[in-house]
């Protein structure tokens, strides 16, 4: 991604981007073009390379910013009317990290309101397009995040994923999209969905570009206590050693996809013509991720979501003439249906004498699923599995069936109750012309490895 | 019939840390401007998490030893939910689950001990101040580390919990955790007050009174309580479950809201803190920093200094302190002086924050013993020890300069005394005494002590007079 070699300057980058930004508008991706400031700081890049500085590794490199990173470039809303008109103080570290580098956010991109979605459709801006196809979804929540990479109008965007919103997405949309361990970049700054599970991670176009992204945004965070040491740049020097893969008896079913199905199968074909051993794993704890997923989940959101309260920024309704109805009609207008939804299933499982029985349960749940993927890592080194169980749906298929979009979660959430890193891989197309994704899932702090294997699939 | 009450008591404490529980702004807002000690984690900006404050811990450990408390190796966060304008998260970060300090006792004066059930770290909130339509809110104080020592209902009497309460303050300021200003709210308790028929095995219901901010009030608003339920249980009824307010100004406790329908928090573990892991080795690190308690000193001093006056000085931790590195054979005198001239100074305040170093007490306290001063004297070099011009020259060199040193050098004195006899206006004084009119006695002393200019020893005179007019 280096631009220093002088064939391009920055401001040229940036402006394509731009323009392209401008020619797919009609996939409605972006929430906030900041023409002006990237532009302005695209010149100041080329400046600094005509005198010789040092420009960092990310020099000029335009690229998307899901609208739920915090920075003082333009309004942060997490495409939530709640958070309209929100300008942000503070920086997320996750973008200082990027800037200092030199890359240059062109735009905001769309998501489900609050990352609350596997379709972009729950965003108060509207649908974001699939890449591949206008009259199917991006996937979500980083739908425009991945469309933006997808249609090439940047190099590389940000994600946030809590149950797959950077890997299903990608996956919807033909590119790569890394959800790392729990705790290697830093969450500060970005607006939390589920603090125990929401990881920061990158779409891009190939595993070279998802490395030297991840080199730049790793490292522990002063701000954020549950960032780990920096694993991913003090394994600079360790190589991919991995030999065995693993595949997922339970995921080879009829409800998965016959084109994701014969994509794993065409992939495993590959990894045994290169001498890698596949191993069947047998994984039963994993068919109560989703149900330990959306209890858990939902409950960090309706707590993480009770600031929203209209006293101190953002959307406060009219009807405001005293406290309750400033609480009841501001939260009322200014979150989605599915924030509320996630709201009250949250608040049921967590008041008292619904504790033990759902939340602490799925947290004995989860506690299981990590044991359980210890237990295949003895086994194998990497797991290959699919990241959703269909292909790109059409717009409004699942609007109004939200269990049906739960399921588009089933094979994604595990990872994140895990805290393990999954990587979604373009594997093919299928029939109609839809990308197939598959992901590829490490152990903990096995990342740098895992995605110099993806190399081997690509 | 009579009834037993019985009292449980929690408290909140405002640590003196530099800065907040998560955040790194000034935790002291104590003069400065509404919301200027405010940080975006503090007002719960979207994406703002919080960084745990180390010193809180400590001070956690060392609050939780000064109670004889088990301190846990594993604690760890919850989120407690409201929806309040001084909760600006919407919850309270708080330990429900697993606090930081566990079971133990605090041992009142009396010798009796009333348990600790645990005590845990936690965020304050902000502060609201309401008016006819509209209400400000503050948020300086949000997340001001507070320590929540919830004790066991081993309280049975108003003067009992007054004493519960002074005692933990005492304990919070000898550890150091705490400024213990009461005024400005760094120590409130809660006061949980129920009655019992005498000899019942259950407690009955109970009321609690919120937000007391004084030993008093303490001892007032459960004297109250106790009349007041006592009143509704001879009548035949119900002590109904509620939540009460005092005012110091009627006397009287009235109900806030009903608890009845109890406030449904919602806990949930604290995702952005990881649990707090403490070694025995750090715990006993940490422990060694207290310095000796109220209780060390009742053992060391009972003997010395009287009952009353060591639980007047016990309230101040630098006197105590004081007394421990002086010589034991002065510290009657040196607390005699601690007690009825520097706590009576107008500036015992600043005084108590820069006491004269040991070795300058106990060269007054050796002048005093051996009479070298008379006691108006040895009153004013002990203030001038503290006077900053003075500071450091030592008692005898401040005693010496202020011509202070009474005289004793018996031959000096005869001389004196021959020499007021000699004086005609005596006379009458003289033949007197020699007629048995004792009182005139002191007429000759002060003719003397005035003739040495005040340095004579009143007593020695005495005696010689006495010897002379025989």
């Amino acid at each position: 991604m280096k631009i220093a070699n002088k064939k391009v300057t920055a401001e040229r980058l940036v402006k394509d981007a731009l323009e392209k930004a401008k020619h797919f508008a009609d996939y409605n991706i972006f929430t906030f073009l900041d023409e002006e400031g990237a532009i302005k700081r695209a010149r100041e890049i080329d400046e600094k390379i005509a005198r010789g500085e040092d420009v960092g590794r990310l020099a000029g490199v335009p690229y998307a910013l899901k609208d739920n990173f915090l920075s003082e470039n333009g309004e942060t809303t997490a495409s939530a009317h709640i958070l309209e008109g929100f300008k942000s103080p503070v920086t997320a570290t996750a973008v200082e990290k990027l800037e200092a580098e030199g890359a240059i956010m062109i735009g905001r991109t769309n998501l489900d309101a609050f990352a609350h979605g596997s379709s972009t459709e729950n965003s108060y801006y509207g649908p974001t397009l699939n890449a591949f196809d206008k009259g199917r979804v991006a996937g979500g929540s980083s739908g425009g995040s991945a469309v933006a990479v997808a249609l090439d109008i940047v190099e590389f965007a940000t994600g946030t994923d809590t149950g797959g919103s950077i890997r299903q997405p990608a996956s919807f949309n033909g590119i790569y999209g890394f959800k790392p361990t729990y705790g290697t970049v830093s969450r500060y700054g970005v607006v939390a969905m589920a603090s125990s599970l929401d990881c920061i991670g990158f779409f891009t176009k190939t595993p070279e570009d998802m490395n030297l992204l991840m080199e730049v945004a790793s490292g522990q965070d002063p701000k954020d206590m549950t960032t780990l040491p920096d694993f991913y740049n003090a394994d600079a020097t360790k190589k991919n050693s991995a030999t065995r893969i693993g595949v997922i008896k339970d995921f080879d079913n009829e409800a998965v996809d016959a084109n994701i199905r014969e994509a794993l199968k065409a992939k495993c074909k590959i990894l045994k013509e290169k001498g890698f051993e596949i191993v069947e794993l047998d994984m039963p704890t994993l068919k109560y991720a989703l149900a330990a997923y959306y209890i858990i989940q939902p409950a960090e959101v309706a707590s993480n979501l009770s600031r929203h309260d209209g006293v101190r920024y953002g959307f406060r309704s009219d009807d405001s003439s005293n406290l309750e109805n400033l609480y009841e009609n501001t939260r009322n207008e200014g979150f989605m249906s599915e924030n509320k939804r996630r709201i009250m299933i949250g608040n049921f499982v967590l008041s008292s004498g619904f504790y033990d029985a759902y939340f602490l349960k799925a947290a004995k749940a989860r506690t299981l699923i990590v044991k359980e993927y210890e237990e295949a890592f003895k086994k194998c080194d990497y797991i290959l599995t699919p990241v959703s169980p269909n292909l790109a749906f059409k717009l409004g298929e699942k609007v109004n069936d939200p269990v049906a979009m739960y399921l588009e979660d089933l094979m994604s959430v595990s990872l994140n109750l895990a805290g393990v890193p999954g990587l979604a891989i373009p594997a093919g197309m299928s029939g109609e012309g839809l990308p197939v994704g598959l992901q590829i899932v490490g152990p903990r702090r096995s990342d740098r490895q895992l995605i110099e294997f993806a190399k081997e699939l690509a | 019939m009579r009834y037993i009450p019985t009292i449980g008591i929690e408290c909140h404490v405002q640590l003196c840390t530099k800065t907040k529980l998560f955040s790194e702004v000034d935790n002291d807002a104590r003069g400065k401007e509404p919301n200027s000690c405010v940080s975006p984690v503090d007002y719960a900006l979207p994406g703002m998490l919080p960084r745990l404050n180390g010193t809180a811990v400590k001070f956690a450990i060392l609050a939780g030893r000064a109670m004889n408390c088990e301190i846990n190796a594993y604690s760890r966060f919850d989120r407690k939910h409201y929806f309040y304008p001084d909760s600006p998260k919407g919850y309270q970060i708080t330990q429900f689950y697993q606090p930081i300090i566990g079971a133990g006792y605090v041992e009142l004066p009396s010798g009796n001990k009333i348990r600790i059930e645990h005590a845990h770290l936690e965020g304050d909130a902000g502060k609201l101040t309401h008016f006819d339509n509209y209400s400000l809110v503050d948020l300086n104080r949000v997340d001001t580390p507070l320590i929540e020592i919830v004790s066991m209902p081993d309280i049975h009497s108003a003067k009992e919990a007054h004493d519960y309460c002074k005692e933990l303050w005492r304990l919070m300021c000898y550890a150091g955790v705490t400024n213990g200003d009461l005024y400005n709210g760094n120590m409130r308790f809660d006061v949980n007050t129920s009655l019992a028929p005498e000899g019942s095995k259950t407690l009955g219901t109970r009321t609690e009174i919120k937000n007391l901010n004084s030993f008093r009030s303490v001892e007032r608003a459960a004297e109250y309580e106790i009349a007041r339920q006592t009143k509704v249980l001879e009548a035949g009824e119900k002590v109904i479950q509620q939540t009460l307010g005092w005012s110091d100004a009627t006397g009287k406790t009235s109900p806030q809201r009903s608890k009845e329908v109890a406030a449904d928090y919602r806990y949930m573990p604290e995702p952005d803190l990881p649990p707090i892991r403490l070694s025995s080795e750090f715990i006993e690190a940490e422990s060694a920093k207290l310095p000796l308690m109220p209780n060390n000193y009742r053992a060391l001093f009972h003997e010395i200094i009287k009952p009353d006056t060591l639980e007047v000085l016990l309230d101040y931790p630098e006197l105590m302190h004081k007394l421990n590195e002086i010589n034991k054979e002065y510290v009657k005198s040196i607390s005699n002086l601690f007690t009825s001239v520097l706590l009576a100074e107008e500036k015992s305040a600043e005084y108590l924050n820069d006491l004269p170093a040991a070795k300058d007490l106990e060269e007054l306290a050796e002048m005093n013993a051996k009479k070298e001063l008379s006691s108006t004297a040895a009153k004013e070099v002990f203030l001038r020890l503290f006077d900053p011009q003075m500071k450091g020259r030592g008692a005898k060199t401040i005693a010496k300069e202020l011509g202070l040193i009474q005289e004793n050098d018996l031959g000096a004195l005869e001389e004196i005394v021959d020499a007021v006899l000699a004086k005609p206006e005596t006379q009458k004084a003289q033949d007197d005494f020699r007629n048995g009119e004792e009182k005139v006695i002191g007429f000759l002393v002060g003719q003397v002590m005035k003739e040495s200019h005040g340095k004579a020893n009143p007593s020695a005179v005495q005696e010689i007079l006495r010897k002379k007019l025989a």
